[in-house]
């Protein structure tokens, strides 16, 4: 048998019992790593069930800092009974399976192609603990302890992020650091030499940081100055509001009184939800709400409210799997349409579409700025996998002279030195924003009823075509001026005459840059485009004009994102060719690089240079 | 329905303490039905914000959909309104009620807005205390759509149509009671002399004041053998006392039979005069106000006026624990923790 030798590139997978306190330590594994200088992406991939289930925790360790989902797994460490047999299977030829011998490892178990290591996680923590919450929980440390031998990183790194993680609680960090010690002795006397895998430090890492992008969210409205959050639990947007009451409670809570300077309303459903982003928004309080598709589909009606009375709300969608309840904890972009278009009648909304944590961060904090400006809802497209997975990113910055935009709101001195007769709806400017009132504002001036019934300049109910007319042209004139202000697509051009294209959005953008390079280093030069952004700008059409094939990647199953594009821009037909993937599972570069090679066949070979070598299962 | 308003006052018509006349608090005509309950409704607020001296812009009038939720523009045309989606104004009120603690929040909603569509919003209101007066335009039918039953019209009722109600009715004020709010009162809009003392004492009231106000659809639910026309409330109408509203820092000077008047201090300072139907009955007590209203039904009678008062609950800020100041007026110095704090939390992941 060839074992599997390799330095800072490999996937290592943890098969786990929900619930069973494996969490912090599979945690602690990767922020060792992280802390080692090695870029590292760890994916939960767990069930919807609080205890008991099958979970899955899946680092990938990439010194060149590939940070997609890779697919396969060479070091599995099974010590979840329900799916032993599943997760021995699964270990690539070559690689390493580690479980808990205190028990046998039955006789079907039988594979020449992988190493085996047993370690008796039970019984060493059976003889070491007496407390049996402890024996429980420690077990997974001693298994980090057993790979902190195996994977040549030694026990003082390990040791050093136990104490930091335990350094309000020293007391908690002994028994951890205790356990540690036991695993790594037992690979160290029992396994010698087994495995082939190995972490070296290094300084890929650099200055970037590991975090969620849900907390980014959160951290973003904080900056962003939001004040009002209405909110309804739901996976995986959940942890959305969660973040901003945490950070709230760091940085928005009066030191003189104790009193806060933020108001989140857990509300009861999420048509309130919205109800309380959009009641605040439309009183001048920076207001939002986060949620996932069953939540979209109820927050529809108050989103088209929010479109025809120019309300500013801003709307964090943590995409999951859908249709209906779907699979609430697995991942996928499949809101494009719905939330591009949610409402009833003809609604458009503005999207901003996230990639990394920093993105979370800098978008969510532009969303309010948008949303002010245009008076309108703008929707933050997040998705499970970027929302619940921690990511390596560029570190947060913010420009403290930076102010809010907090979009055309006249006061009462701006009110009082009006000559015309203002309307709430007319479009003084010509960029289809008009001026709005607050509630409070003048004794005499500047009231108004906001209504989702047709209104006229004045706001005044009306029932007359022509009125009707007017505001709905102007309202998609304020969509031109939307175009104009969202983030243009990130373009890159590889090859001035590559005929072939590749666009990708979300969190699709680490497997997509993957796919990239390995297309390259295969001859095989694809510009690339990154939308960042709905409305699409003249740039987003002029990259898809240019080039003769265009490949469109999206975690969906309906080309969602190749929909909207068709609908909104004149591409001619069969241009655009879909790469989808809808099982849930982040997408893989392999996925993509199968997909465009077979295409790039069936095209003919125009396609392709004389040294491509096409994969032998495709060719 | 009236299509024109004579602009002319009379000169010396009497001003409030602001100085406004009572103009300054009404709105644009009505287009309701003539007769319908809803504009003496209407016209109670007018007079009401207008004896409370509560300057017009101070106020933030908020409705669902349905043709009590029409009525904001009727009335108050100094404030700013929102006519909202159907059965959603509770929500929208609670997030304007965020972003400005400072403003007085008038909710207006119907039966069908509040019992059936808006249920779930109606009662999460209540539970939060939130600090608003909720008036129910209560005439047991769906007027926009042409009468249909709503859920508040009573079981074996009859409407114009002439079918009974075959379903138990809700009584908004009983679930009020139990979900918390600190004041819950009925009235019928024949009753003026009524319904405006109880909107007073409402705007007066910290945290939720809701108001379920019996007024007949005089197009399709008016027919006699209805319980929400105007004949039957009349001939079954009971009071659960007579009381009046005395506004803060003014003197009480008026005189109370017998000396059976129990005052009742509101948040403000101002005080409720409360002359009790009987003396067992005490209005802080939950238990007593519900059962005051199960036995009114067995009488067959119509309960109305202050049913239940709790003169110290605490409204969602106070829950809350937000700051005094309005949300909507903190800036980038109050809210942005700025670089530094940035650079920390950048530090502390690492």
């Amino acid at each position: 048998m060839k074992k599997i030798e390799r330095t800072n590139d490999f996937v290592i997978r943890f098969a786990n019992v929900n619930g069973s306190g494996s969490a912090s330590a599979n945690n602690l594994f990767a922020k060792v790593i992280y802390r080692l200088g090695v870029p590292v992406s760890p994916k939960n991939i767990f069930p919807s069930n609080i205890q008991g289930l099958p979970t899955w925790y899946e680092v990938r360790v990439n010194e060149k800092g590939y940070l997609g989902r890779r697919g396969g797994a060479d070091f599995i460490i099974g010590i979840n009974g329900q799916t032993f047999r599943q997760d021995f299977d699964m270990v690539l030829p070559g690689g390493y399976f580690l479980y808990d011998s205190s028990k046998e490892l039955p006789e079907s178990f039988q594979r020449d192609d992988i190493t085996v290591i047993g370690v008796p996680l039970t019984l060493l923590c059976n003889s070491e603990f007496s407390d049996p919450r402890l024996r429980q929980l420690l077990k997974n440390i001693v298994y980090v302890g057993a790979l902190a031998y195996l994977l040549d990183i030694g026990l003082e790194p390990v040791v050093d992020s136990i104490k930091k993680q335990f350094s309000n609680k020293p007391k908690l960090a002994e028994p951890n650091i205790k356990a540690l010690e036991i695993g790594y002795d037992y690979a160290r006397e029992n396994h010698p030499d087994s495995c082939s895998l190995s972490i070296r430090p290094s300084e890929a890492v650099g200055n970037r940081i590991i975090i969620d992008g849900n907390s980014a969210v959160g951290l973003g409205a904080i900056y962003a100055g939001a004040t009002v959050a209405g909110w309804y639990p739901i996976t995986p947007s959940t942890s959305v509001v969660e973040a901003f009451e945490r950070f709230a409670k760091q940085y928005r809570i009066s030191p003189e009184n104790g009193k806060k300077n933020y108001a989140v309303i857990q509300a009861e459903d999420e048509l309130a939800a919205i109800g309380i982003a959009i009641g605040g928004g439309w009183n001048g309080a920076r207001s939002f709400t986060a949620t996932s598709g069953p939540g979209i589909s109820l927050m529809s009606e108050f989103l088209g409210l929010a479109y025809f009375a120019e309300i500013p709300v801003v709307l964090v969608d943590v995409q999951r799997s859908g249709p209906s309840t779907g699979m609430p904890t697995r991942t996928q972009q499949s809101d494009i349409l719905t939330c591009a278009y949610a409402s009833h009648g003809d609604t458009r909304n503005v999207l901003l579409l996230p990639s990394d944590p920093l993105e979370c961060f800098q978008m969510t904090a532009d969303a309010f700025d948008l949303a002010d400006r245009l008076q309108t809802p703008v929707i933050v497209l997040s998705d499970l996998d970027l929302g619940m997975n921690d990511h390596l990113c560029e570190p947060f910055e913010w420009d403290d002279e930076r102010r809010y935009d907090r979009g055309k709101v006249l006061n009462s001195e701006d009110l009082d030195n009006i000559k015309e007769k203002w309307g709430r709806y007319l479009d003084v400017d010509k960029d289809g924003i008009c001026y709005r009132t607050l509630p409070g504002t003048h004794p005499e001036k500047g009231a108004y009823v906001t209504r989702g019934t047709s209104h006229n300049e004045f706001a005044g109910y009306t029932e007359e075509s022509s009125a009707y007319e007017r505001g709905m042209n102007r309202i998609m004139g304020k969509w031109e001026t939307a175009r104009r202000l969202v983030p243009s697509p990130e373009i890159v051009i590889r090859d001035e005459t590559s005929k072939l294209g590749m666009v990708f959005f979300g969190s699709s953008t680490y497997a997509s840059l993957e796919a990239i390079d390995r297309l390259q280093e295969n001859s095989i030069f694809i510009n690339s485009m990154r939308i960042k952004a709905f409305p699409f700008q003249a740039d987003v059409f002029n990259f898809i004009n240019r080039h003769e094939i265009v490949f469109i990647i999206e975690q969906n199953r309906d080309s969602q994102m190749k929909i909207l594009i068709s609908g909104e821009c004149q591409v001619s037909p069969g241009k655009i060719v879909s790469v989808t993937h809808f099982n849930g599972l982040p997408i893989t570069a392999t996925i993509i690089t199968n997909r465009i090679h077979s295409t790039l066949l069936t095209c003919g070979k125009d396609f392709l240079s004389s040294k491509t070598v096409v994969p032998e299962v495709l060719s | 329905m009236s299509y024109t308003r004579p602009a002319f006052r009379h000169p010396e018509a009497q001003k409030n303490k602001l100085g406004y006349t009572r103009k300054a608090y009404e709105g644009a005509i009505s287009t309701l039905c003539a007769g319908c309950g809803h504009d003496s409704i209407s016209s109670a607020i007018v007079t009401s914000f207008f004896e409370m001296s509560v300057e017009p812009h101070r106020i933030a009038k908020l409705s669902g959909i349905g043709c009590s939720s029409k009525t904001p523009a009727y009335f108050l045309s100094r404030s700013h309104g929102f006519n909202s989606v159907h059965g959603r104004m509770p929500s929208v009120a609670t997030g304007a009620n965020m972003a400005n603690r400072d403003l007085v929040y008038l909710g207006v909603s119907g039966d069908g807005d509040t019992a059936s569509i808006g249920m779930g919003q109606f009662t999460h209101v209540v539970r939060r205390n939130l600090n608003m007066v909720y008036v129910v335009m209560n005439n047991g039918c769906y007027g926009l759509t042409k009468g249909q039953d709503s859920a508040t019209a009573d079981k074996g009722s009859k409407t114009k149509k002439g079918a009974p109600v075959s379903l138990e009715s809700i009584d908004l004020c009983e679930l009020a009671i139990q979900l918390g709010a600190g004041f819950v009162a009925r009235s019928f809009s024949g009753d003026k002399k009524q319904l405006v003392p109880i909107f007073k004492a409402a705007i007066a009231h910290k945290g939720l004041a809701f108001v379920d106000v019996i007024s007949p659809c005089v197009t399709f639910n008016n027919a006699p053998t209805s319980t929400k026309s105007y004949s039957y409330v009349r001939e079954h109408i009971e009071a659960t006392g007579t009381f009046d509203f005395i506004p803060l820092r003014q003197e009480i000077t008026t005189e109370y039979p017998h000396g059976t008047a129990i005052p009742v201090t509101l948040h403000d300072g101002s005080i409720i005069n409360l002359f009790k139907r009987e003396d067992k009955e005490v209005i802080t007590s939950k238990r007593d106000a519900i059962a005051s209203l199960e036995d009114a039904k067995i009488a067959q009678h119509i309960l109305t006026g202050i049913l239940y008062l709790d003169p110290d609950s605490e409204d969602t800020h106070d829950i809350l624990g937000t700051t005094d100041t309005p949300l909507n007026q903190l800036n980038e110095a109050d809210l942005c923790p700025g670089n530094d704090a940035l650079q920390r939390f950048n530090q502390s992941l690492r």
